[in-house]
C-alpha cells in the first residue's frame, strides 16, 4: 500500500486534517499535523484495511538551520496487513509550536521513546504524564541530540552541575562541525 | 485482636546486581513477597552512540554501532548496512547475501546461548552457563576466523563484506553444526523437564498477545504469548525468503513459552545455517562492484592510476550516500531491531537512531511483574533476555 492510498483511507476517516506524502524509498511516508496526530494515530490503528497495531518506535530529528527545525517520527506495523509506515510530524523550535500530543492513549509502548525525544531532543509531548530524563542523569542541563548540543569539548561528565559552555567555545564547535560536514 | 499496621517497603534491585544483565536498576515497592510497583531506571550504559555516529563517515559507523547490542553485534551492523544500502541503492551479489544470513544465524545462536546460560543461571540452574558458554567459545572462535575480532566483527561493511571469507571457514562452521544439535538436545535435558526448572517459569510472568503488541514487544517475546510475526517472513531482507524454516510460536505467554520459543529458533537457525553454508563457495564475490563505496583490489591499486585514486577517496573522504531516510528492519535474537538513518548527501549520516527491541521490553517490564512475587522478577528479566548496551545505547 502506498502513500496515497493510505491517505485516502485516512482523509475519510479524518475529515479535515491536512496530510502530505512524503518522499522515500523504502516504505510509505506521511506528514500529518501536529494538531490532529491523535486523531491521525487512533484511525491508523483502528481503520480495519491500516490496522497499524504496533508501534515500533518514536525517534526525532534534528534539521538546524531549517525551520520547522524538527521532525518527529514514529515508525508503524501493521501485523494483519503487512505493511509499514512512517509518520512524520514537523515541529517548530519556539516553544508555543514545539508541543506534541502524547500518543500513549493509542500506543501505550509510546510512553519511553517519547520520554527519550524528550530527553534527547527536548520536544515536549503534552499530556505524557512522566517526561523526566531517561538516558541522561536526572540534573543534566541540555539535550544532547540537537545538533547545536558541543561535541567533542572535553569535560568530565558531571552530575552534580550543568556542563558549562562558554559562547566562543561553543560557536567555534559549530564552526568546526561545518567545515568538517563541507569537505 | 487489633488489625496489624503493615506498610510497603521500597528496595533498590540493581544497579549492580547481578541479575540485570548489566546496570539495570528497579525501585521495587513491595508488600512482603508481592511486588506492588516498579519503577525501572536506565541509562546506566548510555554511551551516545547515536551522538558519535553522527560525527564519523558512513563505514566508520559499523564497528560503533555494533557495541550497542553487546550480544548480538552483527544484527546491529545488519541492519545499518541493510539501511545505508537501501538509501544508496545497492544490489547485493548472491554469496554476500547467504553469508550475512550465515552469520546472522549465527549470531542468534551465540546470544540465545548467553542466554540460555544466565537465564537458567539466575534461576538456580548454575551449570547450565558452562554448558553454553562452552558452545558459544565455538562461535566466538568463527568470528576471531573470519575476522580477527571475537565480539564485534564489523566484518558486514555497507557495500559488501570487509574481506573473503577466510581459509578453514567451511571445516569450522560445519564441525559446529554437526555437534551442535546434539548440545540442544541436552540443554534440554537439563532444563525442558527438570521439575525445578519447569516450576519457577511456569505461569510465571505471563503477558498475552494484546499486551505484548501493545507495548511493541515484536520478536521471541509476542512469540511466546502466540504472535507469528517473524521480520524474516513478514518483510524479507538480505534473501530470508529463499530460505526453508519455521516460525516457532507458543501461547502460553509465560517465562516457559519464551524458553521454548528461544531453543527451538536455535534448532530453526542450525537449518538456516546449514541451507547457507550450502550455498557459500569457499571463495567469491565478497562485496558488490560499486566503485563510489567499495575500494578497487589491491592489484590494481597498484598498478592502475583510477584505482588508486578511488582507493585514496574511499579511505580520506569516505563516499556520500543520497539525501533522505530509510529504516531497515532486521528480526534480531531480541526481536525487531532496526536502524533509521538520515543522510543530508555528505559523506556523514545526519542521524542515526537504532531501535532497541530490549528498550521496549524494559519498559514494559512494570507491567509483567506487578502483583507477582520478588523471586519471580529475576526468572523475568531473564526471559525478556534485555541487554543493558541495547536499551541505553
Amino acid at each position: 500500500m502506498d502513500a496515497s492510498s493510505i491517505l485516502d483511507t485516512l482523509k475519510t476517516a479524518v475529515p479535515g486534517a491536512s496530510y502530505e506524502a512524503g518522499a522515500s524509498v523504502d516504505f510509505a511516508t506521511i506528514y500529518v499535523p501536529a494538531a490532529s496526530l491523535v486523531e491521525t494515530c487512533r484511525a491508523l490503528r483502528d481503520t480495519p484495511s491500516l490496522r497499524f497495531n504496533v508501534l515500533i518506535e518514536v525517534t526525532a530529528a534534528d534539521y538546524l538551520p531549517r525551520e520547522p527545525r524538527f521532525e518527529v517520527i514514529y515508525h508503524l506495523l501493521s501485523i494483519p496487513n503487512r505493511l509499514r509506515l512512517r509518520v512524520k510530524v514537523r515541529v517548530a523550535s519556539n516553544e508555543v509550536d514545539g508541543v506534541l500530543p502524547t500518543v500513549q492513549s493509542i500506543w501505550p509502548a509510546a510512553g519511553w521513546p517519547e520520554r527519550e525525544v524528550w530527553d534527547m531532543f527536548g520536544i515536549i509531548f503534552a499530556g505524557h504524564g512522566d517526561l523526566r530524563r531517561l538516558l541522561m542523569p536526572e540534573d543534566w542541563e541540555g539535550h544532547p541530540a540537537r545538533k547545536d548540543y558541543p561535541v567533542q569539548i572535553r569535560k568530565a561528565a558531571q552530575t552534580y552541575e550543568p556542563l558549562e559552555v562558554t559562547e566562543d567555545e561553543f560557536k567555534a564547535n559549530i564552526e568546526r562541525d561545518r567545515l568538517k560536514r563541507a569537505h | 485482636m487489633a488489625e496489624l499496621r503493615t506498610e510497603t517497603m521500597t528496595v533498590n534491585m540493581g544497579p549492580q546486581h547481578p541479575s540485570t544483565h548489566g546496570v539495570l536498576r528497579l525501585v521495587l515497592e513491595l508488600d512482603g513477597e508481592t511486588i506492588k510497583s516498579c519503577m525501572p531506571t536506565i541509562g546506566y550504559l548510555h554511551t551516545g552512540i547515536e551522538k558519535t555516529a553522527e560525527q564519523k563517515k558512513w563505514q566508520q559507523v559499523v564497528p560503533l554501532v555494533e557495541r550497542m547490542d553487546y550480544l548480538a553485534a552483527q544484527s546491529n551492523s545488519l541492519a545499518y548496512v541493510l539501511s545505508v544500502e537501501t538509501l544508496l541503492g545497492l544490489e547485493m551479489p548472491q554469496r554476500v547475501k547467504d553469508i550475512r544470513v550465515l552469520l546472522a544465524e549465527l549470531q542468534r545462536i551465540a546470544s540465545h546461548l548467553v542466554w540460555i546460560g544466565t537465564h537458567a543461571m539466575e534461576i538456580g540452574a548454575v551449570s547450565m552457563l558452562f554448558y553454553a558458554i562452552r558452545e558459544r567459545e565455538l562461535l566466538l572462535n568463527i568470528n576471531e576466523l573470519v575476522a580477527g575480532f571475537r565480539f564485534f566483527p564489523s566484518y558486514f561493511r555497507v557495500g559488501g563484506l570487509r574481506e573473503d571469507l577466510p581459509r578453514g571457514f567451511h571445516d569450522a562452521v560445519t564441525a559446529f553444526l554437526d555437534r551442535f544439535p546434539a548440545k540442544i538436545d541436552e540443554f534440554e535435558g537439563l532444563l525442558t523437564k527438570n521439575d525445578m526448572f519447569t516450576h519457577r517459569t511456569q505461569g510465571v510472568g505471563v503477558i498475552t498477545l494484546d499486551e505484548a503488541l501493545a507495548w511493541g514487544l515484536v520478536g521471541p517475546i509476542a512469540r511466546g504469548s502466540g504472535s507469528d510475526y517473524d521480520v524474516r517472513k513478514y518483510f524479507p531482507y538480505t534473501g530470508y525468503e529463499t530460505y526453508d524454516f519455521k516460525v516457532p510460536t507458543a501461547t502460553e505467554g509465560d517465562v516457559f513459552a519464551r524458553y521454548r520459543v528461544r531453543v527451538e529458533e536455535m534448532r530453526q537457525s542450525v537449518l538456516i545455517s546449514r541451507q547457507a553454508l550450502e550455498r557459500v563457495t569457499p571463495s567469491g564475490a565478497w562485496a558488490c562492484d560499486d566503485p563510489r563505496v567499495v575500494p578497487p583490489p589491491k592489484d590494481k591499486v597498484y598498478t592502475e592510476m583510477e584505482a588508486l585514486i578511488q582507493h585514496f577517496l574511499i579511505y580520506s573522504q569516505g563516499f556520500t550516500v543520497p539525501v533522505g531516510d530509510a529504516y531497515v528492519p532486521v528480526e534480531g535474537p531480541r526481536g525487531e531491531h532496526g536502524c533509521y538513518v538520515v543522510s543530508d548527501g555528505t559523506n556523514r549520516p545526519w542521524r542515526v537512531k537504532m531501535r532497541a527491541p530490549s528498550f521496549m521490553a524494559i519498559q514494559a517490564l512494570p507491567k509483567v511483574i506487578q502483583n507477582g512475587m520478588i523471586a519471580d522478577v529475576i526468572a523475568v528479566i531473564g526471559s525478556t533476555d534485555v541487554v543493558m548496551g541495547d536499551c541505553d545505547r
